[in-house]
Order: structure tokens, then C-alpha cells, then sequence
């Protein structure tokens, strides 16, 4: 199951390979070259060393020509192996390059669903950092191993074709190095997977003590906290100490394990010298190769477990890639132009997971420039309301519809575009304070973004700035306040003047004094448009054409503020728990 | 650096003798191409059987030493390395724990925990690998040539060359790379922090139908990092090819040497072998050495940056001289700020100035103004997580300076803006307040905080877990279990920094009613940016820009004060004709 899911993932990263096929297919004839001078220099230095005999019996002639070849040798392969580093560089960059493009396109077009299930960390995690460790692991791995694989057959066949006999001895002792790497590893493997459990949870602890570093202040738990951070930090220094050393083992055990095989070379191929098989610059040349002939062997468990780790960070980073996209726009579907606001719900059904009815039949008629009061306690669902609106989410039964046709049947575009949308978390984008205002229309004017931001009372903040409306506003927007970032929000929207507004709680957290400017603000941009305002505010819950009483994800009552105090129901319930309050204090 | 290196003193002895069994280790390694040399020479010259299979027990001797010495040197290395680090990181913890206010602000929590966590880490793995390999490799690339110049000085000479330029080589592809890879790491950070952003901020992108600008200039981000890499990785595969040829030069140019030393009858076939011999352990030595370097210089480049954190002073005493055994009494403590003033480190404006009002025991304050007004600066003056910088601020008649400080936070329930819970359980967030409340005072403070109700229908009850941050629990419910944290240690005094802000407005006011009735009588006080939340408070101060525009009540303040009137207006007006 999990070969077949490996083997999956490998065909969709040949896929991304394929594009550079004649890099990738260089590459591999390169190192070919590479290996083949490597082991082939060696012999030519051997046989000009058995031209060094005794004074009087060194062959200059010989050796030059020898150690030409040799030098000749050297440059090609130099030269192929740089060229090798080039192919295998721009294979791995481009693949990187456009795998992340195509994550990050995906991205775009994915149902709010998927955001909102997956933690944004994570999500980043695989377009950045997974894709970056399959690329290097996966190509650095293959070439290594191809690499690895190649001069452990060439080394066996030069030795074969130089001395059978010491090739076998070299054959017999190298298996010894792996499977004193594969024993050690084994034993390892439990010591670090215990480490980075405890390494993990100790983090864990750190975020949170640190993140809240406050609070453990103010109710005076240092001590405690650093208790548990002893405890912690004991447990990981013990199990640390076992991993790291018991690993580090298993460099020196190898090494010994090579040691022999040098050992084992110069014995056989010193006896065979005296026998006559063998000359002196040939056991120079079988040392040099037990050298060369145990390195790869030693690297291969690395580079499998490298592999593995380069698959699953590939799996992780398709599983995205394929994730299943929003439903495309049908075909027909019809652009919005700049709608009246005629915006009504027709038995609508939904839930964010089947089987757990949230809004059920559903029914709503907003005339154009209408306002909707979004009201109920904490937590109660005002957000889904948005969400089918904007068509973040589809509807599950019913239909939605603005101007009297059903928003599935609009481009989702045009359909966005007709909402200006103030959400309770202020997200701005890194740049300019003009580019961030200029947002839903990037081909405005400097003047008009001017204008948007007086309006809704940013500029004189905004000229307060460093550099006016040229200050460059980081993603947290370092330096603005709260009220400040909302602002900048709202002018944002205040540009486009689209015929819908939705307005999230946008202004809980503005200063009061800056909010009644904003209100004012808002009045005249309300002025004519369709509006849904998520409200705490009781003067704009009481002005709303309709007011939607929410509770628990449902929609528990509807109608103007007077009928629903009437009703007695749950809103009269909200209402008067406000100034039930009062009256208590006051008589 | 050298604050951290008073960790390692306890270590003192394995730093002498990891390094040192390393040495020894090398050293039976150098031995090796000699004993070859010698068989050559002598063994294969004279045909004596016995004479090489004699030196090659010895080879197996020395490989048996060499691993003995090598596997204590790992041992010393590991248990040095790992024991300063924990030792460090212990340190590290623990003062940060003492850091105030002010310090965290100014290095901010997500700097600390990569000092503690990654940045540890890498010290770690640097002092491991530097007990064990900084020594060995220079000492076996300068022994080498050692060697090969007692074989022949001359033909060695080759050696002086070639290893120089080597380094060269090696160190000057590492020096142009290394800010090229910094770079490199800045796009990509770039990169990572567009996807981010366009995560977070997905439901904007969408509504402003950006997703193919957004797309675009992602791309526009990665590929100008894909050629940077790419221009990068072209000098830095310049390194083992260079290096390749250099190193087989050096080679021929020896066997050359090697020759016409032996036809000067200086040396034997076997020396040139054992020089050969050398120059191939040089070089597999200078390549580690180069790993190394860059290695060390990263694990350095980390202590700094955690020795920076330890150097920062925790900027908070206590008077020794203050009431240290105060019993504590029950019932509200009073509060007076007398002309008080507040400029942050690093700040140029204060942020608070020319404060002075009073508040006597059980009664409750309301503080209100705009954002960045000073509210929230204001309340924390008075568990002292800020020392006010001009005027004085006496609880209970006594300059909060002259209070221990463990003893005055221990009179003080605070309800922070931003509610934080921390992994465990219900029950044990609570008893953060007081550890040796039974359950039913717990449960009397989840009612008062009007979090009973959600708490009961848990299946867990008060052992209901709590994940990290708190977030299996919704905003709302986060910021009432604060409160109940808060009212849990029968607080003398309760600070509530905007701390119904997810609240309704229905059960904001039976909060209100629950902390009104608390039978302790605490002196509240409430940060709030709704009047309704602050209206019937015995005082309130209205703060704007960090000045106090108004002290009174509701009654006083509408008449005096604009600002007041302008935020009721706002608010109020016609919420007061619906009565």
C-alpha cells in the first residue's frame, strides 16, 4: 500500500523531470565520465609508479607519457563533473520553480474549505519548505546513488581486470562496513525518534510559557514553569546524549571496518607481489580503490533514507497540487455588471459538514439599498452568511441570488465584485499604502485613492506617516494601530464603490472617536447600497431594514427591530439583558 | 560569548579529553602509509612473507586502537556537548522567566523561542562537532605533510604547494558563496512570506478577484530566486572540479618528483607510495575541514544571538528594604496614581503623562478612550509589569515599588487583552490563579464568569483538555475561562483589559452583574471601548492620547467632558430612548 503510494509519487515527480529530460539524461552520461576518469587515473599513476624501481631503473620517457594521459584525464573529468553540477542545478531550481508556481496557482483556486480546514502554517510548509527538501533530496539523491552505484561497478571491474583474487578480498570485508551501519542505525533509530519526541514536546512548552510569558508573570508561575522546563530539559539532555552518541559510532566503526579492507588489500596484494601477480604500482593503485570502493557503500543508507524522506515531502506537496479545486464557473456563466441589489435567499440549506444541518430552508428577500443587520451572541454563525454571499462556500439546497439570478450562474469574479467586503481581521498586503488602497483597483489614480482615504477619514493618519501614502506597510503592518489598519480596510473598499457592501464587525475595534467618523463615513456610503453588517452596534441594528437574528449557526428570527421586540422572542431576550442590567444598578 | 562559555566549565574535562583521543586517533592514522612503506620497502624487497603479515597486524592494531580512542572521543564530545547545551538552555529559560515587560517587548516571543529551540540546536551540534573535529583535521593535513617531508623534504615540497593552493581554492568558493546564500535566504523568505500572506488574507484576495495578480507576482518572487540559485549553484559547482584537478596534479607532479627522487637514490619505490598515500588523506581532510568551517560559523553566528538574550538586563527590582511579610488582608485595595507618567524603552513620546486619581477599596474604575489612548498601559502599572517613569502609583496606600513583587501580583487578578490559555486541562488553567482552590471555588468562578454553562456541557468538565493556545475553545469561551483564571485567587483587585471584547453584549452584562456581586468586594477595574461596559463604574477615566481628559462619573463626565460625550453620543444616544 504505502510501496504503491511511493511509487505514485515517484511518477508524478518524473512528470516534473520529464520537461528537462536532456539535463537530467547529461547529467547521468556525465557522471558516467566522471567515474570512469576517476577510477581510471589511479591505474596510469600505478603504472608510473612501477616505472620508479631503484636508481638508474626509473623510465622518465614512460612515466611522462603516463602522466599525461593521466593529466588529460583529470581535465575531462573535472570538466564533466562541473557540467554534471550545471545540469543537475538547473534541473533541481526549475523543478523547484515550478512546482511551487503550480502549488501556489492551486492555491489560488481552491474552495475556502480547504483554507480554512488546513492551518495557513502548514499550507506554506509544503509550497516552500517541502518542495524545496524533494527537489534537493530526490535529485541529490539520485545522483548520488547512480554516481555511488557506477563506481562500485567500475571499481570491481577495473580490480577484476587487474587481480582477481585481491578483488575478492575487497568483495568479502566491504558488506562488513554496511552492516555495522545498518546495525547501528537500527539501534539508533528508537534513541532519536524518543529525542525528537522530547525535543517536540519541550518546544511545545516553550512556545506556550513564552507566547504567554505575561500571564505566567502576572500570576507568578515562573517558578513552577521552570520546574517543568528542568524536567523537560533533563529528559532531553539524557535521551540527546544516548542518540547523539550511540550514532556518532557508527563513523568510527566504519572507518575501522575500512581500515581492514586496507589492511586485507596489502596483505593479499603484497603476498601476490612477491608471487609475481601483482606489481608494486598495482597494490598502489587496489589501496587507492579500497578507499574509493567503501565510500559509496557507506553513503547508500543515507541516501535511502534521504530518498524516503524527499518522497513523503513529494506526497505531501501533490497531495495539494491534486487537491480538489472549487467547482470552475459553468460555461454559460454570466458576468455581474454593476447590480441593482435585489439579493434573495430561496430555501437554502447548508453545512460545513454533511450530516450537521446549520441553516435550514432559509429564506430572505433584500431589496436594493436595503440594510441587513447580522445580529446574535458570539460564535453563532454570522460568518456563514458571508460566506454564501461571497460564494466562499456553495449553498447545499436552495438557491442564492442577486438581481434575480443565481449566483452559481455568475462568474464568481463579477459576483465579488459587486460586494465591498470589511472583514474583522485586517489583513493588508506588504507594500505601499497606496498600492494597499488601490487593491481592488490597481489602475486608480493617486487622486482618487486620496480622495477614498479622506473619505472615510485615513488621510490625515496616513500623511502622519514616514512617507505619507509612499510608507511601505509591512504584512503585519508594524507600526499601525488596530483602527489605523481598519481604516486603511475601508478606504480600500471606499475605491471600488461597489453596489453591495458587507461590513464583518469591521468596527469593534476602532477607537470610538475615530468610529464615529467612520460611521458617518459608512452612512454615506451605505447610502442606496445593499448592506449586511455583522453589528454589535445598537443604532445600526435598529436602522437595518431587517435584522437577522442568529444563534447557534441558525437563523432563529428575521424582521425589523420593532417586530422582534415585540415577538418576544430571542432578540427581545438580547435586547433587554442589556438594560436589564441597568435598571438594576439605577433603582 | 564568554557568558556562555561559564556553561561549559563543568565540562572542562571531557573538552580537554575528546579533543585530545581524537589527536591520538589521527595519529595511528598517520602511521598507516608508513607501515605500508615499510612493507613495500622491506617486506616485498626481501620477500619476507613474515615481515608483512606481521605489519599488517599491526595495521589491525593500530585500527583497533584507533577505534577505541575514536569511540571515547565521541563519548567526552557528546556528553560536553549535550551537558551545555541543556545547561545552557536551563539558563536561557530561566531568564527569560525573569526578563519584564519591557524586555519582552523589545525582543518580542517568537525571536526567544527560536533562540531556545533552533538556534540551541545548532550550538549544540557546533561544540559537538567542534571537540571532535576542529583539532583532528588541521592536525592531520599539517602531520601528513609532516610525514611526507621526513620521507624526503624535497619531493615533499610538492605538498607545500599544492595544499596552500588548495585552501585557497576551498576557502574562496566558501567566501563568495556564503553572503550569495544569504541572499538566496532573504528570496526565499520572500517568497515564503508572499505565500503566507496570501493565505491569511485569503478571503480579501478572493473578494477583490486578485488570485491571478497574486499568482503572478508570486511567480515573479520565485523566479527571480530560481536565477539567483541557479547563478549561485554555477560558482559553487566550480568548487569540486577545481579542486578534483588541483588534487591530481598535485599527484602527477609527485609521482614525477617521486621518480627523479628515486633515480637520485633519496628515496624507494615504498616512499613514493606512502607519499602518495598522504596526499590522498590531506585531501579528504581539507574537504571536511571546509564542511566544518561552515558548520562552526553557523553554530557561532547562533551563541551570539543567544548570549545577546542572555545579556539583556531583566530591568525590574525590587527595593530590598519593601514590606516583605504584609499579611494579606482581605477586602478590595485601594488605588491612587499620583501625577503618573509612562515612556516605553525605546519610545519617543509617553505614552501616558500626568495621571492622578484615586480609587478606594471595592470600588470600580472604568477606563475608556480610542486605541493606542494609554488604556491598557495604564492598568498594567499596577501589578507592576511596567514601572512608570514619572509620579508615583500607591495600592494599598504604598508605593508599588516598596511591594515585593511576587506578593503584590499575588493581591492582583488580571484578565490580559489577549486571552491565553495554556495545554492542559480546565482545572489546571484555573488553578494557575490559586493552586489550592477545591473545585467548588472553581466552579463559583466559572459562574461569576459566566463560563459555567459551557464548561458543565464539556464532556470533560473541569477535566476537559485545553490545547495549546487555548484554541478547542472559541474566542468568546477563551476570554471568560480568563476570567475565571483571574477570579479563582479571590483577586483584592481585578483589572479587566478589554476583556469582553467577544462577548455580547447580553452576556457582557451579566458579567458585569456577577463581578459587581463578587462577595470579596475586589476593586475593579474595567478597560472597555463600549460606555455601556464602564456607565454605572463609581469613577471613570477617559483617556486620550495618554492623557486623563476626564475623571468622574457617567453624571460628571457628560456634563464636563466633550470627549466623553462624544463617544456616549456615538453609542448610547439611542440606545437610552429605547428604555
Amino acid at each position: 500500500m504505502k510501496e504503491r503510494a511511493q511509487k505514485g509519487t515517484l511518477r508524478k515527480v518524473l512528470r516534473y523531470i520529464r520537461r528537462y529530460w536532456f539535463f537530467v539524461a547529461l547529467s547521468v552520461a556525465l557522471a558516467g565520465v566522471t567515474v570512469a576518469g576517476t577510477l581510471y587515473i589511479p591505474i596510469l599513476t600505478g603504472d608510473a609508479v612501477d616505472l620508479i624501481v631503484s636508481p638508474g631503473r626509473v623510465d622518465f620517457s614512460g612515466i611522462f607519457s603516463l602522466l599525461l594521459r593521466a593529466g588529460v584525464v583529470a581535465g575531462l573529468a573535472a570538466a564533466a563533473q562541473w557540467v554534471m553540477n550545471l545540469c543537475n542545478n538547473h534541473v533541481t531550481y526549475q523543478v523547484v520553480r515550478d512546482v511551487r508556481n503550480a502549488a501556489f496557482a492551486k492555491l489560488q483556486g481552491l474552495p475556502l474549505s480547504y483554507m480554512d480546514s488546513h492551518p495557513t502554517g502548514e499550507v506554506v510548509s509544503r509550497v516552500i519548505a517541502d518542495v524545496d527538501q524533494f527537489a534537493d533530496g530526490l535529485l541529490m539523491g539520485f545522483t548520488q546513488l547512480f554516481t555511488g552505484a557506477i563506481t562500485i561497478l567500475g571499481t570491481l571491474l577495473f580490480m577484476l581486470s587487474v587481480n582477481g583474487a585481491i578483488t575478492l578480498v575487497v568483495v568479502l570485508i566491504t558488506p562488513v562496513s554496511l552492516l555495522v551501519a545498518a546495525f547501528i542505525a537500527k539501534r539508533t533509530y528508537a534513541m532519536f525518534h524518543l529525542q525528537s519526541r522530547v525535543r517536540g514536546e519541550q518546544t511545545g512548552f516553550v512556545e506556550e510559557m513564552i507566547e504567554g510569558q505575561r500571564v505566567v508573570q502576572a500570576f507568578g508561575q515562573e517558578k513552577a514553569a521552570q520546574q517543568k522546563f528542568d524536567r523537560l530539559n533533563e529528559q532531553l539532555r539524557a535521551c540527546s546524549l544516548r542518540a547523539i552518541f550511540f550514532s556518532s559510532i557508527t563513523n568510527p566503526s566504519t572507518r575501522f571496518v575500512n581500515s581492514l579492507v586496507y589492511t586485507g588489500v596489502g596483505i593479499a596484494g603484497a603476498l601476490s607481489v612477491i608471487g609475481g601477480r601483482l606489481t608494486v604500482g598495482q597494490l598502489s593503485c587496489f589501496l587507492s580503490y579500497a578507499n574509493q570502493y567503501t565510500k559509496p557503500f557507506n553513503e547508500i543508507s543515507g541516501v535511502v533514507t534521504e530518498l524516503q524522506n524527499a518522497l513523503a515531502c513529494a506526497g505531501r506537496v501533490f497531495a495539494l497540487i491534486e487537491e480538489k479545486p472549487q467547482a470552475p464557473d459553468p460555461v454559460n456563466a454570466r458576468t455581474l455588471q454593476e447590480a441593482d441589489g435585489l439579493v434573495q435567499a430561496e430555501h437554502v440549506d447548508f453545512s460545513y459538514r454533511r450530516g450537521q444541518r446549520l441553516i435550514e430552508d432559509f429564506n430572505l428577500r433584500v431589496a436594493p439599498g436595503q440594510r441587513v443587520a447580522l445580529v446574535g451572541p458570539t460564535g453563532c454563525g454570522k460568518t456563514t452568511v458571508i460566506n454564501l454571499l461571497m460564494r466562499f462556500y456553495d449553498v447545499d439546497a436552495g438557491s442564492i441570488s442577486v438581481d434575480r439570478e443565481d449566483i452559481r450562474m455568475l462568474t464568481r469574479k463579477s459576483l465579488r465584485r459587486n460586494f465591498g467586503m470589511v472583514l474583522q481581521d485586517t489583513w493588508l498586503k506588504r507594500g505601499t499604502v497606496l498600492e494597499n488602497i488601490c487593491y481592488g483597483r490597481p489602475e486608480a489614480s493617486r487622486e482618487e485613492a486620496v480622495a477614498a482615504a479622506k473619505a472615510c477619514h485615513a488621510h490625515s493618519f496616513i500623511m502622519r506617516l514616514p512617507k505619507g501614502y509612499d510608507t511601505v506597510i509591512g504584512g503585519d503592518a508594524e507600526g499601525l494601530s488596530q483602527g489605523q489598519k481598519q481604516l486603511l480596510c475601508i478606504a480600500r473598499v471606499m475605491l471600488c464603490l461597489p453596489p453591495m457592501l458587507i461590513l464583518d464587525e469591521a468596527t469593534s475595534s476602532i477607537d470610538t472617536r475615530t468610529e464615529v467618523r467612520i460611521q458617518r463615513a459608512f452612512q454615506k456610503l451605505m447610502q442606496g447600497r445593499t448592506s449586511f453588517i455583522v453589528a454589535h452596534r445598537l443604532s445600526t441594528i435598529r436602522d437595518a431594514d431587517v435584522i437577522l437574528v442568529m444563534r447557534d449557526g441558525r437563523i432563529m428570527e428575521q424582521g425589523r427591530h420593532e417586530e422582534l421586540l415585540l415577538k418576544g422572542g430571542f432578540y427581545a431576550e438580547l435586547y433587554n439583558s442589556q438594560f436589564a442590567v441597568s435598571y438594576s444598578k439605577r433603582t | 560569548m564568554k557568558r556562555l562559555l561559564q556553561y561549559l566549565t563543568e565540562y572542562k574535562k571531557e573538552c580537554v579529553l575528546g579533543p585530545l583521543f581524537k589527536l591520538l586517533e589521527a595519529s595511528f592514522e598517520l602511521m598507516v602509509p608508513l607501515v605500508m612503506a615499510a612493507v613495500i620497502d622491506r617486506g616485498i624487497q626481501n620477500r619476507d612473507q613474515g615481515y608483512i603479515v606481521y605489519m599488517c597486524l599491526v595495521l589491525v592494531g593500530l585500527g583497533v586502537v584507533g577505534l577505541a580512542c575514536s569511540i571515547t572521543a565521541q563519548y567526552f564530545a557528546a556528553k560536553a556537548s549535550v551537558g551545555f547545551a541543556a545547561k545552557v538552555r536551563r539558563a536561557l529559560f530561566g531568564h527569560i522567566q525573569s526578563l519584564g515587560f519591557t524586555q519582552l517587548d523589545q525582543v518580542g516571543a517568537s525571536t526567544l523561542i527560536t533562540r531556545m529551540t533552533s538556534d540551541l540546536n545548532q550550538v549544540q551540534n557546533g561544540m559537538n562537532l567542534t571537540l571532535r573535529l576542529l583539532l583532528r583535521s588541521p592536525f592531520v593535513v599539517f602531520g601528513a605533510m609532516a610525514m611526507a617531508f621526513t620521507i624526503d623534504w624535497q619531493a615533499a615540497l610538492v605538498f607545500a604547494v599544492a595544499i596552500p593552493l588548495l585552501a585557497a581554492v576551498v576557502f574562496g568558493v566558501m567566501l563568495w558563496t556564503m553572503p550569495r546564500y544569504k541572499q538566496v535566504q532573504v528570496g526565499l523568505d520572500k517568497v515564503l512570506g508572499a505565500a503566507r500572506e496570501n493565505l491569511s488574507g485569503v478571503r480579501v484576495v478572493r473578494a477583490f478577484g486578485r488570485e491571478e495578480a497574486e499568482t503572478e507576482a508570486f511567480q515573479r518572487d520565485n523566479n527571480a530566486l530560481t536565477r539567483l540559485q541557479v547563478f549561485v549553484g554555477r560558482v559553487s559547482g566550480l568548487m569540486n572540479p577545481v579542486t578534483y584537478i588541483l588534487i591530481n596534479l598535485a599527484t602527477l607532479v609527485l609521482v614525477w618528483a617521486g621518480g627523479l627522487r628515486v633515480e637520485a637514490g633519496a628515496i624507494t619505490q615504498g616512499g613514493v607510495v606512502a607519499l602518495l598515500n598522504y596526499m590522498a588523506q590531506i585531501l579528504v581532510e581539507l574537504v571536511k575541514l571546509a564542511n566544518l568551517i561552515i558548520n562552526i560559523a553557523k553554530a557561532l553566528a547562533c551563541a551570539n544571538r543567544v548570549a545577546d538574550v542572555m545579556d539583556i538586563e531583566p530591568g525590574m527590582s525590587e527595593s530590598p528594604g519593601g514590606a516583605g511579610g504584609k499579611a494579606p488582608a482581605a477586602g478590595g485595595l485601594s488605588v491612587e496614581f499620583q501625577d503618573v507618567g509612562l515612556t516605553y524603552r525605546g519610545a519617543g513620546a509617553e505614552s501616558l503623562s500626568g495621571i492622578s486619581f484615586s480609587a478606594k477599596p471595592g470600588e470600580t474604575v472604568g477606563v475608556i478612550g480610542g486605541t493606542g489612548a494609554g488604556k491598557s498601559s495604564l492598568v498594567n502599572l499596577i501589578p507592576r509589569f511596567y514601572d512608570c517613569t514619572q509620579g508615583r502609583v500607591l495600592v494599598d496606600g504604598q508605593d508599588v515599588k516598596d511591594w515585593p513583587l511576587a506578593g503584590l501580583r499575588a493581591q492582583v487578578g488580571v484578565v490580559p487583552q489577549k486571552a491565553q490559555l495554556f495545554s492542559g486541562t480546565v482545572r489546571e488553567n484555573l488553578l494557575w490563579g490559586n493552586g489550592g482552590a477545591i473545585d467548588q471555588e472553581l466552579w463559583q468562578a466559572l459562574e461569576a464568569a459566566q463560563a459555567k454553562d459551557f464548561v458543565e456541557r464539556k464532556p470533560g468538565g473541569l477535566d476537559e483538555p485545553v490545547a495549546q493556545g487555548g484554541r478547542n475553545f472559541s474566542g468568546g469561551q477563551r476570554q471568560r475561562l480568563t476570567i475565571a483564571r483571574a477570579l479563582v485567587r479571590r483577586p483584592r483587585a481585578l483589572l479587566l483589559d478589554d476583556s469582553a471584547s467577544a462577548l455580547d453584549f447580553a452576556t457582557d452584562a451579566r458579567l458585569r452583574q456577577a463581578i459587581r456581586a463578587l462577595p470579596y468586594g475586589p476593586t475593579v477595574f474595567i478597560v472597555s471601548q463600549r460606555a455601556s461596559s464602564i456607565r454605572y463604574a463609581d469613577t471613570i477615566v477617559v483617556l486620550d492620547d495618554g492623557r486623563a481628559v476626564g475623571v468622574g462619573t457617567h453624571e460628571e463626565l457628560l456634563e464636563a467632558c466633550g470627549v466623553y460625550r462624544e463617544i456616549c453620543e456615538s453609542q448610547m444616544e439611542k440606545g437610552r430612548d429605547g428604555q
